[in-house]
Parts: C-alpha cells; structure tokens; sequence
C-alpha cells in the first residue's frame, strides 16, 4: 500500500507537469514531448489501479504509435515556434475563468460521489487480460467490429486527404 | 493510506481542463490536437478508475474503444493538417476562416 | 323507429348522378352532347328517390333511420369530447312529406329542363347542378342532425348561387348570383349561432328521436329561450326570403327558369319554414318571437304583393308573389300552427312550380319569335291562350289556385292560415288581429295581381309583333305543367277546413299531428293553433298544453264567416282585375295607377328596399373598406409585417458575426455552454 500511494503520487505530478508543460511550450516539439511524459504517467497511474494490460496497451498506441504520428507531421511541416500570447489576453482570461469553473464544478460534483465501499467478490478480475478479451469477444463482439470498420474507414480517409492531387492534370485527362 | 477513487478522479478533472484550455488559448493546430488528446487520456483514466471501483469491465472496454476512435481521429486528423499546410503553408487556426458567413 | 339501411340510396344517388354528369361531361365531351342521356341519367336519379320515399310513405310505420353509407353509424363524420357526429337522416312525417316534394317536383322540373335547356352550351352542367341541388336539400330536409341540416343548408345555398349565376357571362347574373349568396350568407351566421347556442344547452346535434335537441327542448335556460328561436328565424328570413334579407330573391329570376321554378318557389325558399316547423317545440317557448315571426311575414307578405302589382316582368311578378306567398307560411308559422304552414308549403310549390314553368314556357315562345323585346315583359305579350292552350289552361289553374278560388289548393291552405291568426286574435293577442287583416288585404292583392299577369299575357290583345307566332312547347314541358296544374287543383283536399267534421277530414294534419308516436312530429302549436288544426284527433299527441276539443273558441258559425270572407275576397279579386284588364287592356295599369298615387310609384320602385341597403349598408361598407385599406392595411398591417421582417433582418445582421469562421471561438462556445448546463445541473 505504501509503495502504491507513492508511485500515485509521483505519476500524478508528472502527468500534471506533463500537460502543462503541453500547453505552455510554444514550441510544438516540446508540447508534443511533455505529452508524452504525461502519457507516461497516466500509464503509471493504471498500474497503481492495478490495470496491467490497459497501462501496456497505452504506452503502445499512445506513446508508441499515436505520438510517433504526431513528431512525424511535426517535423514534416518544419513549423516555427508559436508568437508569443500574453498571458492577460482576452480569450486566455476568458479560458482560464472558463477552465477553473469547469474543474470547481467537476471537484463539487466529486465530492459529493460516495465510493461503493469494497465491491465484493474477485477483486480486480476487471483488469484480467482473460475478461476483457473474452468480453471483447462476446458482450462487445458488435462494437469490437465496428472498431475496425471504423480504423479501416480512418486509414483509407487519411490516404485520400493526405494526398497530394493535381486537381488541374486531373481535368485535363478527362 | 488508502487510494480512494476520488484521487484518480481529481487528477483526471484537473488534466481535463488543462486539455480544455489548451484547446482554448494554443492556435497551432497540432497542439490543439495534442490537447485533444489529453483530454480524451483523462477521460479514460476516469474510466478505468471507475471500472476498478465497481469491479466492472465495461470501463476497461470502453477505454480501448476510446484509444481506437483516437487513433483513428488522429490520423485523419494530421491527414487534414497536412492538407491545410499544403495549400497555405501555414496551420495556425486563427488564419482559417473559411466558413465565415 | 327502426333502421333501413337500403334507403341510404335516397341520398346516394343524386349525389351519384351529379359526380357522373359532372365527371362525364367534364371527361368527354361527347357525352355532354348527348342531351337526352343526360337528362335522362339526371332525372332518374331523382325518380328513384322518390318512388323510395314514396314507398316509404306507403308503408309508414313510425320513424325511419338510416345513415349516409346504410348503417346510421356508418359514417362518423367527427367526434371528440362528448360530442359524436354520424351522417344520420331519418324518414318520419314530416321530412317524408318534404322529402315527396323536393323529390317529386324535382323530377317533374328535370323532365321539363330536358325541354327548356335543349341546346345551352352548359347543358350537362344545368344537370349536375340540379342534382346536386336535389342532394343537397335532401341533406336538409331528411337529415336527423343539425350539423347535416346546415350541410344541406348551405349545399343549397351554394346550388341556388350557381344555377341563377348560370348564364355568368352576363354581368347582372352574376352580380345577382353575388347578391343572393351574401343574403343568405348573412342569415346562415344566425344558423350556425343558433347551433352554438342549442349544443351549448342540450349538448347534442340530433334534431329528434332518443335524447334529441327536440327532447330536450325544455334545458334552454335564461335568453336561450328567446334568442335561439330569434336566431333561426334571422336564418329563415334569409333562405325564405323575408324582411330584412328578401331583396335576393327577386334578383334571383336571373338563373334558367327551372330553377325558378325548383329552387326560388317550391323548395329551397320554403326550407325556412321547415327548419321552424321541425324546430318548433323551441318556439313553443318563446310566444313573443312568434308574434315577431306573424308581424314580419304579415309586412313582407304585404310588401311583396304590392310590389308586385306594378311589376311588368312575368318573372319578377311571380318572385314577388313566392316572397309574398312565404310570408303567409311564415303567418302560418307565426300562429303557432305549423302543420299549416307545411299545407301552405305543399300547395304553394304545386301552384308556383306550375305557374314559374309555365311563365318559362312562355318565355321559351317569346323567345323563338326573334322579336327585340324583352321575352319576359308582360306588356309585349297577350292573348298568347289562341297559341298555347296547355301552358294557358295550367297557368290559369294555378291562377286561380293562388288567388284562393275555393276549391282548389291555395284557397283551403291560404283559408287555415287567415283563420288560425284569426283564432290566435279571439284568444286576446290583438297583434295576430293585424296580422289576420293585412293577410286578407294581401289575399286580395295576390288575387288581383295573379289575375292581371294571366291576362296581361294569355289574353286581350296580341301585343307582340314580327312575322311568326309563339308556338305551343313540346311534351317535356305540357306534361310536367299539367300533373303541377292537377296537384295544385286538387292537393288542398288533403286538408279541408276544420270546420268540416271537427276536422276529421284534414288528412295533412292527421298525417302530421298523429301518426308519429313518439310526439315529435309537428302536430303541436300553439294551443288554439294544434287544438283546432287537429281537431278531436290531437288527443292522441302527447304535448301537454293542448286542450281538448270542448274548449274551441271557434263555433261553426264563426268559421264559416271567415271562410265566406276570404272567399269574397278572393272572388273580389279577381273578378275587379278581370273586369278592369278586360275592358282597359294594357291601359288597366294607367287606372291602378291614377287610384294608387304615389304609391304606385313606390311599388314601381319596389319600395326601395336595394336603395335602401345600398345606401345604408353597401356604401358605408365599401367607404370603411377604403379607408381601414389606407389606415389599417397600409400602415398597421403591412407595419407589422414589414417590421417583422426588418427585424429579423437586423437580428441576423448582428448574429451573423457569431458565425466567424474561427474554430477556436467555436470551441469558446461549447465550453461557455457546458459550463452553463453543468452549473444549472449542479445548482438544481
């Protein structure tokens, strides 16, 4: 229990200090680096929850695949750094009111949750990678399915989006 | 000391509105996106904390659900970024006001 | 009462008739070429409903209902609430009897238009009109409901509108045409009030039978007693032609002579009349609108004869004389006897159908000689009886049936009604005295002007000239004039005078006060009205209020007196217009004249009755028109819409830089707004 409550703490700093660190770098390569440091840490908090597969699963699409997407396009446009914003700048005050209102109604909505004390039975069976694949074979065969349509749709819209067409050739042979 | 969820829970709420905000002040669109991201991050970490509180898989499920539609956001996405610098040579989205009436 | 549900067809086929004449004629114009088809299709579709209806009358039994599609229920028109309305008509003595006539007569004006609209370009339309006419009036008069009464109610109305704006290329039918459908229009609204008003106290529809309007004539309460009765005789003056709301009528001679004859005399006109005497119990209550009822059809009736004595168009006078004649139904009606008002009703569309298709007959002949003159204007007419002997012999039968030459029709209905106010008088309300006197007056004038119009136009002197003669018209239309002519002979005999055999000899008042079981025939009046129209027989109707026979305040001695008299008056009559026009000819007019005065010149003028309205109604109207166009429609209306529309425009201006274009601001947005709803959420 010790060492649970440390590591939860050490993540949760650092996954704080991650995100904003993402949203005060002006350059994109840091933003995307401090993302993710916090990726990272959110895995870590996963495994305080004692959710071994869902933190490996997000260090793999997230970290691994997701943000290596990110630096590429980065680096691909060659982007400058941000101009500077003043931090007292109209839409920058109206987003921060905005943001901490949000998170003081999210933190009341909190508090007034009161936790299942001590679910009973198998403790943690939840995060088996037994149970979630036999429910992800069973209970969500459908949206298992759809998921896939659904990345095929993604990858074969990204190509088309992404490629370069010279729409004037184009008319011309036809 | 015993973890009780409310600790995931804050952590996660205060992600979110850095998310949230960043979405709101940063104009470069990558970044923007990357505070997407985050975000949707936050919520799955909600999600699993829940899923743990009430020793339930449904949480878990729906947070790889949420990776899948995040990936697949994100690649569509960075395609239409990429588009965007092509034609302009610049994603800044303050500089994109097509649809204005 | 029972259920018959084959006699839906009654309703069915002139309905059906219309649909294939109009569709027919509209689809192929070969079939509208085809005259004797149509006719033939037109009139057998009223020929069959009346040998129904008569088989119906033949085998009466009680009540008959039936609904539009058989079963009375069989078509729910619309319901809601409490309310629950069937197309629901119903066959008992007295729609039975007026289902005879509006069927009977309007076969025989079917057959005689066969004759009369042979070679008008609109000749398949004339038959779909008249059939959907006949189908309309059958929904008045059989219809068991208010709400399928006024159906019929305005079907005919709308009928009427067409057929006297059938010829519509000249401008005058059509504005005549306007003028009848704005009259009845107005009367129409007293109607649909009057409706409001008896659902709102009796909270149903149906007109007789179980838990009816009619029994339930007693849950009117407060000035629905009056003013419900008010109100539908404000709608009867308009369909029945009577002060205020008679100018129509007379205008209405525009339309084809037929429908003269059908719509503007023998039936539509006398719907009024049967609304009140099937709605009578209402009016049982309210003695006071009944004396409003005799003094108004006593002035219409007077005014009306008068102006028709100094009319020279044989239609004209004729539709002067059906307004005067319905005044006397509604004097019939304004002493309570109602029994005598639908005698009056039957016996007057017998004379005045005959006498309108012989005056068509005549017009028809005029017409073919090609002359310059106006066909229709008596003083290019004469002697015409050398030409026409069947026309004339009809026409001088109904003549004398309408002058009240005892023996024939007109005098024993025209006699009930003289005796029944004269009765009403003797109980002690001295108005009915008046109302008796100005009838008598008028009964002389009806004499004396039928009189002059016969012999203005079949005798004296030839008056019209070109080479050719006027020619007899052929059988469609003698044949039709000569059953009118022998109805209107002998149909008075269906109820002699109750002075003979305590009048055990009324047959129309046995038929109507008796035969009903259920009460809710028409047989009940006012007391001396029912206690004398039905004699000894009226102890078998249940109203309570009529006395029996030993307390008649009329002897024998008295009612023989009065018959004498109105005899004498009519004889009087005329035997004065007979001399007079006989000796004088055409001049005969130029001695009325000298002895009226100035009156005369009003009656000419038609007392000014359209000056009247034009200058107190039509031109305030239009003036107001004018300038609410200016002062309301200009600036107020078109203000306001205008101004909505400005500020729209405006508001769109202004939010439409909302719309920047710019995500981020987007973005701004949904989190304002979730942080809206999400603090409502919390804080509710």
């Amino acid at each position: 229990m010790e060492l649970q409550g440390l590591l939860f703490w050490i993540f949760a700093v650092l996954g704080i200090a991650g995100g904003i660190g993402l949203i005060l770098n002006r350059n994109p390569v840091y933003s995307a680096l401090s993302l993710i440091v916090n990726f990272f840490s959110i895995a870590g908090l996963y495994l305080t929850l004692e959710a071994e597969f869902i933190a490996i699963i997000q260090i793999l699409v997230y970290a691994g695949a997701i943000m290596v997407l990110f630096l590429f396009v980065i680096m691909l446009l060659n982007l400058s750094k941000e101009p500077k914003q003043s931090p007292f700048s109209p839409s920058v005050i109206v987003a921060a009111v905005m943001g901490i209102s949000f998170l003081v109604i999210m933190l009341i909505t909190f508090t007034e949750y009161t936790p299942v004390s001590e679910a009973a039975g198998d403790l943690f069976v939840f995060s088996k990678t037994e149970t979630i694949g036999k429910a992800m074979m069973t209970k969500y065969l459908y949206p298992f399915e759809m998921i896939s349509v659904i990345l095929i749709a993604a990858l074969i819209g990204a190509i088309v989006i992404a490629k370069k067409f010279n729409y004037e050739n184009e008319n011309k042979e036809n | 000391m015993e973890l009780s969820i409310h600790y995931y829970l804050v952590i996660s709420a205060i992600m979110f509105v850095l998310g949230v905000m960043g979405v709101l002040t940063r104009r470069n669109a990558i970044v923007i996106f990357m505070c997407v991201e985050l975000m949707l991050n936050s919520v799955n970490l909600t999600l699993v904390a829940f899923s743990r509180e009430l020793n339930n898989a449904d949480g878990a499920m729906l947070v790889f659900f949420v990776m899948c539609v995040a990936a697949a956001e994100a690649v569509v996405g960075l395609a239409i970024i990429i588009s965007m610098f092509r034609n302009r040579q610049d994603i800044d989205i303050n500089n994109f006001n097509l649809f204005r009436w | 009462m029972h259920e018959e549900p084959l006699f839906s067809l009654i309703i069915l086929l002139p309905l059906l008739g219309s649909l294939l004449i109009g569709l027919g004629g509209f689809m192929a114009p070969g079939f509208a070429k085809q005259e004797k088809t149509v006719g033939l299709l037109g009139t057998l579709m009223v020929l069959i409903p009346f040998s129904f209806i008569t088989y119906a009358f033949l085998n009466y039994e009680g009540p008959v209902e039936f609904g539009l599609l058989g079963a009375v229920d069989s078509v729910n028109w619309m319901f809601g609430g409490d309310l629950d309305l069937n197309f629901t008509y119903r066959l008992d003595e007295l729609s039975l009897l007026m289902g005879m006539i509006v069927t009977g007569i309007g076969s025989l004006i079917h057959i005689y238009s066969i004759s009369y609209m042979h070679g008008d370009r609109g000749f398949y339309k004339f038959f779909l009109y008249l059939n959907l006419f006949i189908f309309s009036m059958l929904n008045l008069v059989l219809g068991n409901n208010m709400v399928v009464l006024f159906l019929g109610w305005e079907g005919v109305g709308a009928c009427s509108y067409f057929l006297i704006g059938f010829w519509y290329e000249d401008m005058g039918n059509a504005k005549a045409a306007q003028k009848a459908f704005v009259a009845n229009r107005i009367g129409d609204f007293a109607m649909l009030v009057a409706m409001m008003m008896i659902y709102k106290s009796t909270g149903t529809f149906t007109i007789s039978g179980e838990g009816s309007i009619l029994e339930h004539a007693g849950d009117f309460t407060g000035d629905a007693v009056w003013l419900v009765p008010l109100l539908l005789f404000i709608a009867a003056t308009g369909k029945s032609a009577q002060i205020p709301l008679f100018v129509w009528l007379p205008d209405a001679m525009a339309g084809p002579t037929p429908v003269s004859a059908l719509i503007h005399a023998a039936t539509m006109v006398t719907s009024g009349i049967y609304l009140i005497a099937r709605m009578g119990e209402l009016f049982v209550g309210a003695p006071g609108i009944l004396m409003v009822i005799g003094v108004v059809a006593a002035l219409t009736s007077l005014i009306a004869a008068l102006t028709a004595l100094a009319q020279n168009d044989i239609k004209k006078v004729l539709a002067y004389s059906t307004v005067s004649q319905l005044g006397f139904m509604f004097m019939a009606l304004g002493a309570g006897a109602f029994t005598t008002a639908i005698f009056h009703v039957m016996t007057h569309a017998f004379f005045k159908a005959c006498l309108f298709l012989g005056s068509g007959s005549v017009i028809h002949a005029m017409e073919h000689m090609h002359t310059e003159e106006d066909p229709q204007d008596i003083r290019t007419m004469g002697n015409l009886r050398k030409y026409m002997p069947s026309t004339h012999w009809t026409f001088f039968i109904s003549t004398l049936a309408i002058a009240g030459i005892p023996g024939l029709s007109g005098f024993f209905s025209k006699d009930e009604i003289l005796t029944m106010n004269f009765l009403n008088g003797m109980d002690g309300q001295m108005v009915y005295f008046i109302v008796w006197g100005v009838g008598m007056l008028t009964a002389f004038l009806t004499a004396f002007y039928m009189t002059r119009v016969y012999f203005l136009t079949f005798r004296g002197k030839e008056r019209f000239s070109g080479e050719k003669h006027p020619h007899e018209s052929n059988a469609f239309v003698t044949i039709p004039l000569w059953i009118l002519a022998f109805l209107a002979a002998v149909g008075g005999y269906l109820g002699l005078p109750a002075v003979i055999g305590h009048g055990k000899y009324h047959a129309l008042n046995n038929w109507l006060g008796i035969h009903g079981g259920d009460s809710h025939g028409i047989g009940h009046g006012l007391e001396h009205g029912v206690e004398h129209a039905t004699g000894h027989a009226s102890g078998a109707v249940t109203m309570a209020h009529i006395h029996p026979i030993e307390e008649a305040h009329a002897s024998a001695a008295l009612e023989w007196g009065l018959i004498a008299f109105s005899v004498f008056i009519a004889v009087f009559g005329v035997s004065l217009a007979w001399r007079l026009y006989s000796k004088h000819d055409l001049a005969g007019d130029a001695v009325v004249k000298r002895r009226l005065g100035r009156l005369y010149k009003h009656m000419q003028n038609k007392f000014y009755f359209d000056e009247l309205y034009e200058t107190i109604l039509i031109r305030p109207f239009v003036w107001l028109g004018r300038n609410f166009v200016m002062a309301i429609d200009r600036y107020f209306l078109d203000g306001i819409v205008n101004g909505l529309g400005n500020f729209v425009l405006f508001l769109g201006d202004g939010l439409k830089t909302l719309q920047s274009g710019l995500v981020g601001q987007y973005a701004m947005m949904i989190v304002i707004g979730v942080v809206i709803i999400l603090g409502y959420l919390l804080v509710a």
